[in-house]
């Protein structure tokens, strides 16, 4: 029910807005629903909102977990669990 | 797109559907047909966009929900806001309402006869149509689930701060747990698992699903809206269901924290109160709305128009009530593609992009697949 | 619930379904039959001289000015390419102007720089032209009419009718790229440029396509509606569809994100400046391998097959799944769930 894409965050303003950008398309984006904005977040954006940041860690451990998979795959295609 | 890309085309994907057939064949020796809903209007889509439902097990079917609000969105909404559109107020909404049937019109129609109708990407734009034209009353069309109740509400805090008068809301917001057990309260449902909204989830955080699967035993799993996110959570769900388990199960914690936003929670309970909400084709359920506090009643629209919301009429034969709660197909409505298709249609679940009835007419018709 | 028809809706104007529509029940039964039969992009016309070709079209853009271009640059090429498509060498056009009373002179001055910098770019010559003033609120700024004149090239015989399973889809370059230019600056996506028009003459792809012209079965520049619903209406009633595959697609990054925050689908989004083309499998390479040779052809690419699935158009997903690709319904609206 919610389109919401992960942006980063290039500037803060005083006024509880920031600048956010994704591949080269920047909008402001109203930063006043999550905790401590830094210049380089990842934010999920919905209708001009950050409603929370993206955990990069969590983004990394998944993809590493899909890129595991894929080996795996590839090297015994039909043994993947 | 970082953080987009990597989660749509992966190599990845071919075990993932190698793994979803397994547990698949894990779960042939159940009776009947596994039913996942997936609540959420976006994942309905996203599994449309990405032809998704061909990957399924036989025997698995992917059930649409409840929650898309534009489809929850009784006819009554919409003939309030074309009835204040033509007492001169401007009405600005999201793009998604525009098409959305009322009674005996809709919104696009409207602004065809003269309405000034206003199509905004974000609710901030509302506050700047206000502040541009201080004699002319501005209305939001305030729809939406826990994803953008925060977001709508804050409105509500800029026009304070900004002291501009002439805004209010048209408030329809809706909750997904009460819709949740609505779903399940139907007998003639049988739905053995949900995959859970990833946006509303981390508002809401993990704790709201707990009674789904603690005490009705239906596994919950979290999904991103990623085609990679939706079959790594329905492996999930396979894999709970394989192994006799129900539980809550994040599997989105790059956005949605166990706990949720408390900041986005904490604007909802500042401004709003829970109160029955009327669901197309659900009726009404208890505290399954949001309305604005009683001290906030200068930014509410009804009031301040001295409007009721009612139900409105909707278009005999329309059976979207029966398609959000998963009790039919799209094309098992009589209506579906014939009467009622994208570019005329009667009920909401053909408008919404992420309704199922579009989903289903524009990605999935004439077995055109 | 009245039907949708009753009035003019925006999505009339839309290039999707409900323009397809309007044509269908109130042009073509008053119109209809002669050169205007199929409705091709610009019509060949018998004069004592030898054929010419004759196209018009109307343009109306908000914002005037957009990332890329302004409505004086659409309205040349958009001429230009209607002839390009139906295989015509463009040659004189006209210019007329409906003028909404408080236009500033200095956007008008920048509109009319850039249909002469336009049609100079593509060595056509305005020939005759008209302007007219209509009240504040009576038109959105400037609206645009242009017809233009073509020679038709040798070769090219083009007819949907002709198509057959097997055959290539080609697009010249990066879809959607002007739509989302236009939407974006409407709906104030992009603080700093984003997005930019493609708006740009295809007929000098065409004549690079000359040389295959015995295998090249269709052409069009796909405006209103996008890709989506030119392939669309070439299946319509065909015993043939197309398949496209999501991963040869290709897409300008920025047109994607801004796609992507706006909740549209690219394939259903206007270019101004692209070719699609339908030919033979023999002639997809060297017609390609042209296009590539060209700045504007540079990421032209083979984006499906026509398949014998009767008319219906579908994409194979980078998932390994299969949809359908509908005709877009009109107006593009960005929406949030």
């Amino acid at each position: 029910m919610c389109l919401a894409i992960p942006m980063r965050i290039d500037e803060i303003r005083a006024d509880g807005t920031g600048v956010a950008d994704l591949d080269g398309v920047a909008r402001e984006v109203a930063l006043s629903l999550i905790a401590d904005p830094r210049v380089g977040d990842y934010v999920i954006v919905h209708a001009g909102y950050a409603i929370e940041k993206l955990d990069r860690q969590e983004a990394d451990e998944r993809l590493a977990l899909f890129r595991e998979i894929a080996a795996a795959w590839e090297a015994r295609p039909h043994e993947v669990r | 797109m970082k953080y987009v890309d990597e989660f749509r085309a992966s190599p990845a994907a071919a075990p993932l559907r190698a793994r979803l057939g397994r547990l698949g064949e894990a779960l042939s020796a159940r009776p009947g047909t596994v039913n996942i809903m997936e609540i959420c209007g976006s994942h309905t889509m996203a599994a449309a966009r990405y032809g998704l439902r061909d990957l399924l097990p036989p025997r698995v079917r992917l059930i649409s929900g409840p929650g898309c609000p534009v489809c929850v969105t009784p006819p009554g909404y919409v003939d309030a806001a074309i009835e204040l559109a033509g007492r001169g107020v401007t009405i600005a909404t999201f793009g998604d309402m525009l098409q959305v049937p009322g009674s005996s019109s809709s919104l696009a129609q409207a602004r065809a006869a003269g309405a000034r109708i206003e199509v905004c990407y974000s609710p901030r734009r509302a506050l700047e149509l206000a502040a541009a034209e201080p004699a002319r009353e501005v209305v939001f069309l305030a729809i939406g689930f826990e994803t953008t109740i925060a977001p709508v509400a804050s409105l509500v805090d800029l026009a304070a701060r900004e002291r501009v008068a002439n805004l209010s809301l048209l408030v329809s917001f809706k909750l997904v747990p009460p819709a949740l057990r609505a779903v399940l309260a139907d007998p003639d449902l049988s739905i053995d698992a949900f995959l859970c909204p990833g946006h509303v989830s981390a508002i809401t955080g993990t704790a709201v699903y707990e009674p789904f699967a603690r005490d009705r035993g239906k596994p919950c799993v979290i999904a991103g809206f990623e085609p990679l996110d939706i079959l790594f959570g329905l492996c999930g769900i396979l894999a709970q269901l394989a192994e006799g388990r129900a539980a809550v199960e994040n599997l989105y914690r790059r956005a949605a924290r166990d706990a949720g936003n408390p900041i986005a929670r904490a604007v909802m309970e500042r401004f709003l109160r829970p109160a029955a909400a009327y669901w197309r084709g659900i009726g009404v359920l208890p505290e399954s709305g949001l309305v604005l506090r009683d001290e906030f009643a200068a930014y509410d629209a009804e009031k301040r128009f001295g409007l009721k919301v009612g139900a409105g009429r909707e278009y005999p034969g329309c059976m979207c009530g029966d398609v959000i709660k998963g009790k039919r197909l799209p094309a098992q409505c009589p209506l579906f593609a014939k009467r009622c298709t994208p570019a005329d249609p009667v009920g909401p679940c053909m408008v919404s992009a992420e309704g199922s009835c579009a989903a289903s007419y524009k990605y999935e018709r004439k077995g055109g697949r | 619930m009245k039907r949708a028809h009753d009035t003019i809706q925006l999505a009339h104007g839309g290039g999707g379904l409900l323009s397809r529509n309007l044509i269908r029940d109130e042009i073509v039964p008053r119109f209809g039959g002669g050169p205007l039969e199929g409705l091709p992009d610009a019509a060949r016309v018998p004069m004592e001289a030898g054929d010419l070709v004759f196209t018009t079209d109307s343009y109306v853009v908000s914002p005037i000015e957009f990332p890329g271009g302004n409505i004086g640059h659409l309205a040349v090429h958009g001429t230009v390419n209607d002839l390009a498509v139906c295989g015509a060498r463009p040659r004189w056009i006209s210019l007329g102007l409906i003028l909404e009373e408080g236009l500033s002179l200095d956007l008008l001055g920048r509109v009319l720089d850039a249909a002469r910098d336009a049609s100079a770019g593509c060595g056509v010559r305005v020939v005759t032209g008209d302007t007219k003033v209509v009240a504040r609120g009576q038109c959105d700024g400037v609206f645009i009419n242009t017809s233009g004149v073509g020679d038709p090239m040798p070769g090219f015989r083009l007819d949907p009718a002709s198509i057959r399973a097997g055959d290539c889809i080609l697009a010249s370059g990066t879809l959607g790229d002007h739509g989302m230019a236009v939407l974006s600056a409407r709906h104030g996506i992009d603080i700093r440029p984003g997005p930019t028009s493609d708006t740009a003459p295809v007929h000098r792809l065409v004549e690079a396509a000359a040389p295959f012209a015995p295998h090249v079965r269709f052409m069009r520049d796909p405006t209103r509606g996008g890709a989506a619903a030119v392939l669309n209406e070439i299946v319509d009633g065909r015993a043939f569809g197309a398949l496209l595959r999501e991963a040869d697609l290709p897409f300008a990054a920025q047109s994607q994100a801004a796609a992507e925050l706006l909740g549209l689908d690219l394939l259903g989004v206007a270019c101004e400046g692209r070719l699609l083309l339908v030919c033979d499998d023999a002639a997809r390479e060297g017609i390609l391998a042209a296009w590539r040779a060209r700045p504007e052809g540079r990421r032209a690419r083979c984006i499906g097959r026509v398949d014998d699935r009767a008319g219906t158009v579908r994409l194979e997903t980078v998932m390994g799944g299969r949809r359908l690709v509908d005709v877009p319904q009109g107006e593009v609206l960005p929406r949030i769930c």
